[in-house]
């Protein structure tokens, strides 16, 4: 059977940023992924990043993942692509599914880091070609470079739904409008600025009452909402379009972390069920580590974070970084980290991780 | 239903709040030459503004979440700081002249070619006035945001943000 010292689920911002620092602490390190590429979502962030220096801020996404690849490339990580994680067993058994043929891996540490997936909204229509994902619909353009429909109507405003509306107008598509059933827009200013001084307007308490059409989408009629969330008669708005993206929140891809046995904790802030961990990231199992947004949703900066903390922590808990050394680095990170939660945008994610944080302890 | 007006309602900042944020130079300061205009109004954790800056006037210190602070008498309109912000949100303003003279980042192909009679749009969007190209500045350093000069009738100096995308052929 193949073994390794650390494994690390997922090639995405975490996962990479968690085998570089466990690398170059000069620990064995397999990386698995279930797709073609490694880097997960970030290829497909053309836009610069936010934060400071220290999170490559003013640096576009795409590049991030090309210098986190090329450190694992220096570092000797081994990255197994093609290759689905379908379970975790005990004493730490990896089955994985690459070329069609069942692998197994044993590893002496495990860092999950799975990421999370898109949420779906039902409403009448909403099984009709054109209506997508916004996540899905970045995809098209930013990595396939095909446009998913030419008049986009997007749901959703925080800021999966405002940057991927920008992209969709930069690949040439127009964006007819963004609505958002909550009274006021949930992401950054500056990306709504962006996109209304480009002409789309944003309608704030208001719903899809029902997507038109009959073999695709060709139109979308909205509704406004009342203070109890509830369809305000009269309101209705029709608007021609032939693709709904939906940017409605993410859920973290927990699978793997219910079935090791981990315990979890409901954060509704954090996007739902997420594993309980502490400072380390190690959850409630020994030598199983979880980071990104797996742990809870948030962005591709604090998930490399969370990654890199992983990677420090498994590495020190193999011998390959000592005591001391190990938490300065920790330190670092989590000065890192906090600076991110900070603010009228990141305090409810710094309170929810808290919480997280907290719930490890009460179950110490 | 009546339109609330400010950031987290309309999607720009209201006059209210950029007259209220320390990135936005005063009108005196404006009329006497090329001057940085940062209209960031929320405190989020970013500040490669600061350290883009060549001659230091632009402070966000700690918390990363303090809003960007212009020193409106040491800034020289040199324009580095605009393509610099990952939000887009900083503009050069020059009301010394004649016309009034507008930089704002631009990331949309095809680009506007100087010269060119381009519509020119305020924070919402619409078209308010024609406006002439001065300049389009692409840089290796700007990665891939280019920085745009529109010269429009002075009285839209604090309106004008961006042009009306240009259609592909």
């Amino acid at each position: 059977m193949k073994t390794t010292e650390i494994a690390v689920i997922g090639a995405g911002p975490a996962g990479l940023s968690c085998a570089v620092e466990a690398a170059r602490a000069g620990a064995k390190v397999t990386v698995l992924d279930e797709n073609l590429k490694p880097g997960g979502q970030l290829f497909k962030q053309i836009h610069k990043f936010f934060g400071s220096r220290e999170h490559k801020a003013g640096t576009r996404g795409f590049r991030i993942g090309e210098q986190l690849l090329s450190e694992t490339e220096k570092l000797g990580v081994e990255v197994l692509l093609s290759s689905t994680v379908y379970g975790l067993y005990e004493d730490r058994l990896i089955a994985y599914i690459k070329d069609g043929k069942d692998n197994t891996l044993r590893a002496e540490k495990i860092v999950i880091a799975t990421g999370a997936s898109e949420n779906a909204l039902a409403f009448p229509g909403c099984t009709l070609p054109g209506v997508m994902g916004a996540g899905a619909a970045q995809t098209m353009i930013n990595v396939n470079r095909v446009l998913p429909g030419k008049k986009v109507i997007m749901v959703g405003s925080g800021n999966v739904g405002l940057i991927v509306s920008y992209q969709l107008m930069q690949a040439g598509a127009d964006v007819v409008a963004l609505i958002e059933a909550a009274p006021k827009i949930g992401g950054y200013g500056v990306h709504a600025a962006k996109i209304r001084r480009a002409g789309v307007p944003i309608f704030v308490s208001t719903t899809i009452k029902e997507v038109l059409g009959e073999e695709m989408v060709e139109g979308v009629v909205t509704v406004e909402l009342n203070e109890k969330w509830q369809p305000i008669e009269g309101t209705e708005r029709e608007f021609e379009a032939d693709t709904v993206c939906l940017a409605v929140g993410l859920s973290p891809l927990t699978e793997l972390a219910w079935m090791a046995g981990c315990e979890f904790t409901f954060i509704p802030a954090l996007g739902g069920h997420v594993p309980i961990h502490d400072k380390n990231m190690e959850t409630t199992l020994p030598g199983i580590y979880v980071a990104g947004d797996i742990t809870g949703v948030e962005e591709a900066s604090s998930a490399m974070e969370e990654g890199r903390l992983a990677g420090v922590a498994a590495a020190e808990s193999l011998g390959y970084i000592d005591a001391q050394k190990a938490e300065e680095l920790k330190q670092q990170i989590w000065a890192r980290l906090d600076a991110l939660r900070t603010g009228p945008f990141g305090e409810g994610r710094f309170s929810a991780k808290l919480k997280q944080l907290n719930s490890r302890r009460l179950l110490a | 239903m009546t339109q609330k007006i400010g950031i987290i309602y309309q999607g720009f900042p209201s006059e209210q709040e950029l007259a209220k944020a320390p990135g936005v130079p005063s009108d005196e300061r404006i009329k006497r030459g090329p001057v940085a205009f940062i209209e960031c109004v929320q405190e989020i954790p970013c500040n490669p503004c600061e350290e883009a800056c060549p001659y230091g006037v632009i402070t966000v210190g700690k918390p990363i979440t303090n809003l960007p602070k212009l020193d409106e008498e040491k800034c020289v309109g040199c324009g580095t700081c605009i393509a610099a912000c990952p939000g887009l949100a900083i503009f050069m303003l020059n009301g010394s002249k004649q016309k009034a003279e507008i930089s704002f980042p631009y990331e949309y192909y095809p680009l506007p070619e100087k010269g060119d009679v381009v519509d020119c749009v305020d924070r919402e969007g619409k078209t308010v006035t024609e406006g002439k190209v001065l300049r389009v500045v692409k840089s290796p350093k700007y990665d891939a945001t280019a920085v745009v000069t529109v010269e429009v009738p002075m009285e839209y100096i604090k309106i004008v943000r961006s042009i009306k995308r240009l259609r592909r052929s």
